[in-house]
């Protein structure tokens, strides 16, 4: 690949035409919505212009994309110089923002008014202008189709050890997540992510189940959860059950669930099981929402009692004649003590779907899961009834989905119809096609990724969402079949070769 | 009798916004085969630069309805094309050789975007308007319920139905029409005989947008407010309509688009209106069942 290191001629007519063409579009896709902004005022909308951002981003557009022709082209110099003094421009202007608005020059240099979308820039200039180095230094170009398909092999590569690894690496993450509450700079807020994190990672081993392994896409997962918080919520606030007896009930209605919404749909196929299943996702919500007398509807379940530590109430002042959890131990009172139980609570629960998908890969049911996902019609052939098998594929999964759902509720102890919309659906489904379908390890670094990272910038607000969007878009682009995707059978023929590299060939035709 | 009529007026207008936005999934599913996720977010679009557009115009100082309403519709029909025509470039050509779900991945994730997008920039706040088109006709003044039936309902359908003969013409009639028509059959097999697919596959991206952005145009005169999740329900909707008239063909679109909006307006009208939502996904999942083809799609043979 360093062949390509050669100097072609370089079209400039061409490019220039061709970041022309881009800045215009750039233009018409920005004059609307960000030229203008519908403002309310007393007297009805009104409109306020800002023309200069759309000019901005234009402007920056036929910047990036003439750059970018220039590195195609192995001519890094230039675009070295330029991204470099646009970059540290930027990054020193806005980190000195407050003496750079007083003296008036901020609002001269400045793309943008937001300080988020300013910091992006600058980021994209540094990564060109590093591109740009990298590539003089090289002298091969990391943009040509070789090199991508080079890229290519080596993250399946890279996929493949990582599956390999998991049983070293799993093992480590374990421990790692099991001392994590008593590392010392834990505080509060990073257990409190953590136990988000975790419980992602829960949803999407329990999701796995029924996308990953049985291969069928489901949209509307959160029905599930949302089934298993209100079983819990409602058995606990009317029949005063506590959390240890409701868990199991809460994932045997999700399974009903499920099994009530499979039963007529399974035999549907691809994208129609995907669209019935969002569909029944958005029916549990109406129906939670409207029916006031059972679920108050939008006011919410309030009050859901919190978990107990075999009976132990986690606080301060248990009532008279009772102990709580720091009492009965002889401890120190500390608020922290019940946020750390539901983090090992979560934990468990968490692995407990991870041993079940890896024991259940083993057994008949599990193996004719995988088998229905590669070949319907080959499985009929061979008596496996489909139906039925996708059956407990979706049963079991709701019912992992159950136990989520009730964790949720007993963690917030309000819940309400608004926790459970579609988005939640389609971060857990992101969470395990990122991952690479299938790939238990893969989901926990896709739920790091997309829900740790995100929490921990929580400053960014507003723009989060955003981020998440694009990150699902960028991911997909550059790994079209999740980052860690790599399947090896679940079983083998005796004798059969363990080879890393073969999967990864012929996957990629 | 009289609130039957107005309740089949009130059906047919909204079905002809669902019909619309309808045609952008199924083509799209026709050509490509996947569901195009933020189709939703592209009438939400529309229906976004259609207010500022109409907003804009009152700022120049066009007051003549029909002319302003003309403008409007050209400028949202281009402007939301282009949004339309970048999607498919930035999302989901890079994608067109990957597995199905990577796609349907990336559609949620642009969808995700969008939406966000558009709140950051207009706010969370819905946005509204005030009434462009008024007046209309009333019958059966005399019944103990008069209908009433306006001129913005009467605008809808005509709109719709001319739009819908216009692109009935453009599919059967022009070049685009039958290379489109070909790569809906067989993608490989059109790009042997000379047709540029991915041009093909663009500028149907364009046309649903442009439709939907009509839809978007309709949706905000019909209810007069708009925010920035709109997209989605009617998205989902559409998308039921799509699926009820059958995948991949377009009349069965604005046929299932019809339904969709008639059994809406009757069921919030006879049973209530909380659960109307409700009663078009259980009509998918029926025709799911019964006829997993939909009303007038050709039944997919599968070869092994």
């Amino acid at each position: 690949m360093h062949t390509s290191g050669v100097r072609g001629p370089f079209d400039l007519p061409g490019a220039l035409k061709d970041a022309g063409l881009v800045a215009g579009i750039v233009v018409l896709l920005t004059l609307g919505l960000v030229g203008f902004r519908v403002q309310d005022i007393s007297s009805g909308p009104a409109l306020v212009t800002r023309f200069d951002d759309v000019a901005a981003a234009a402007v920056l557009a036929f910047a990036g994309r003439l750059g970018i022709a220039l590195l195609r082209a192995q001519r890094p110099l230039p675009v070295l110089v330029a991204a470099l003094a646009c970059a540290i421009g930027l990054t020193l202007v806005l980190s000195h923002s407050a003496l750079a608005e007083s003296s008036g020059l901020a609002q001269q240099i400045l793309p943008f008014a937001s300080p988020v979308v300013n910091w992006t820039i600058a980021l994209a200039a540094w990564v060109l202008g590093a591109r740009a180095a990298w590539l003089l230094w090289h002298a091969a170009s990391p943009l040509d189709a070789q090199a991508r398909e080079a890229r290519e092999a080596r993250m399946d590569r890279l996929g493949a050890r990582v599956q390999d690894w998991a049983r070293y690496v799993g093992p480590l993450l374990l421990g790692i997540a099991v001392v994590l509450p008593f590392l010392p700079w834990i505080d509060r807020r990073l257990l409190d992510i953590a136990i988000l994190v975790v419980t992602y990672i829960m949803l999407g081993w329990g999701l796995n189940i029924v996308v990953g392994l049985a291969g069928l896409l489901d949209l509307g997962y959160v029905a599930f959860y949302a089934v298993g918080a209100y079983s819990y919520a409602l058995l606990a606030l009317h029949f005063d059950l506590g959390f240890w007896i409701c868990l199991p009930f809460a994932g045997i209605m999700a399974a009903f669930a499920g099994i009530l919404l499979g039963f007529p749909v399974l035999r549907l196929r691809g994208d129609y099981l995907a669209i019935v299943t969002l569909g029944f996702g958005e029916i549990v919500r109406i129906i939670l929402l409207n029916w006031y007398t059972f679920t108050k509807g939008p006011d919410g379940l309030s009050g859901v009692p919190r978990p107990t530590f075999f009976g132990l109430p986690f606080s301060a002042n248990p009532p008279e004649g009772e102990a709580s959890f720091h009492s009965f131990f002889g401890l120190e009172y500390s608020p922290l003590d019940r946020i750390v139980f539901l983090y090992y609570l979560i934990l468990g629960l968490a692995l407990l779907t991870n041993l079940f998908t890896l024991r259940i890969r083993k057994l008949p049911v599990g193996r004719a899961w995988e088998a229905l996902r590669e070949d319907e019609i080959a499985c009929r052939s061979l008596g496996v009834h489909p139906r039925n098998t996708k059956l407990t594929a979706f049963a079991i999964g709701a019912m992992f989905g159950g136990f989520g759902g009730s964790f949720f509720a007993t963690r917030q102890g309000f819940i309400s119809p608004e926790s459970f919309t579609f988005i939640e659906s389609a971060i857990i489904l992101a969470i395990v096609v990122l991952g690479g379908m299938g790939s238990q390890i893969g989901i926990v670094f896709a739920a790091i990724l997309l829900i740790g990272l995100p929490e921990v910038f929580r400053e960014l607000n507003q723009y989060r969402m955003l981020a998440f969007g694009l990150a699902m878009v960028a991911i997909m682009v550059w790994r079209p079949r999740g980052l860690l995707a790599h399947r090896e059978p679940t079983v083998r023929l005796s004798g059969a070769p363990r080879s890393a590299a073969a999967p990864a060939q012929e996957t990629r035709a | 009798m009289g609130y039957f009529l107005q309740q089949l007026i009130n059906g047919l207008t909204l079905g002809m916004i669902y019909g619309l936005i309808a045609i952008g999934y199924t083509m799209v599913y026709g050509i490509i085969g996947m569901i195009n996720f933020a189709h939703g977010e592209i009438f939400m679009i529309g229906a976004f630069l259609s207010i500022i557009t109409f907003l804009a115009l009152g700022l120049v100082g066009v007051g003549w309805v029909p002319l302003a309403l003309l403008i409007v519709l050209v400028a949202t029909m281009l402007l939301t094309s282009v949004y339309g025509w970048a999607l498919e470039r930035v999302a989901y050509r890079p994608l067109r050789n990957s597995p199905r779900l990577a796609a349907l991945i990336t559609a949620i994730g642009m969808s995700i975007f969008l939406q966000n997008y558009v709140q950051l920039l207009q706010g969370a706040r819905n946005k509204p308007l005030q009434p462009v088109v008024t007046g209309g006709m009333r019958f059966l003044e005399g019944g103990e319920f008069a209908v009433s039936f306006s001129f913005l309902q009467m605008l809808i359908i005509l709109l719709t139905l001319g739009l819908m003969a216009g692109f009935t013409l453009l599919i059967n009639r022009t070049a685009f029409g039958r290379a489109q028509r070909a790569c809906q059959q067989d993608l490989g097999m059109s790009a042997l005989v000379g047709i540029d697919v991915d041009r093909t596959i663009s500028l149907t991206f364009v046309t649903g947008a442009s439709l939907a952005a009509v839809a978007g145009l309709m949706f905000l005169l019909n209810y007069g407010v708009i925010d920035f999740y709109i997209g989605f329900l009617a998205g989902v909707k559409a998308f039921t309509a799509a699926v009820l008239g059958g995948i991949g063909s377009v009349p069965g679109a604005m046929l299932g688009g019809l339904l969709i909006g008639l059994i809406e307006a009757f069921w919030s009208a006879y049973f209530s209106v909380e659960y109307k939502d409700v009663a078009a996904f259980a009509i998918l999942v029926l025709v799911l069942i019964f006829r997993p083809t939909g009303l007038l799609g050709k039944p997919d043979v599968e070869k092994v």
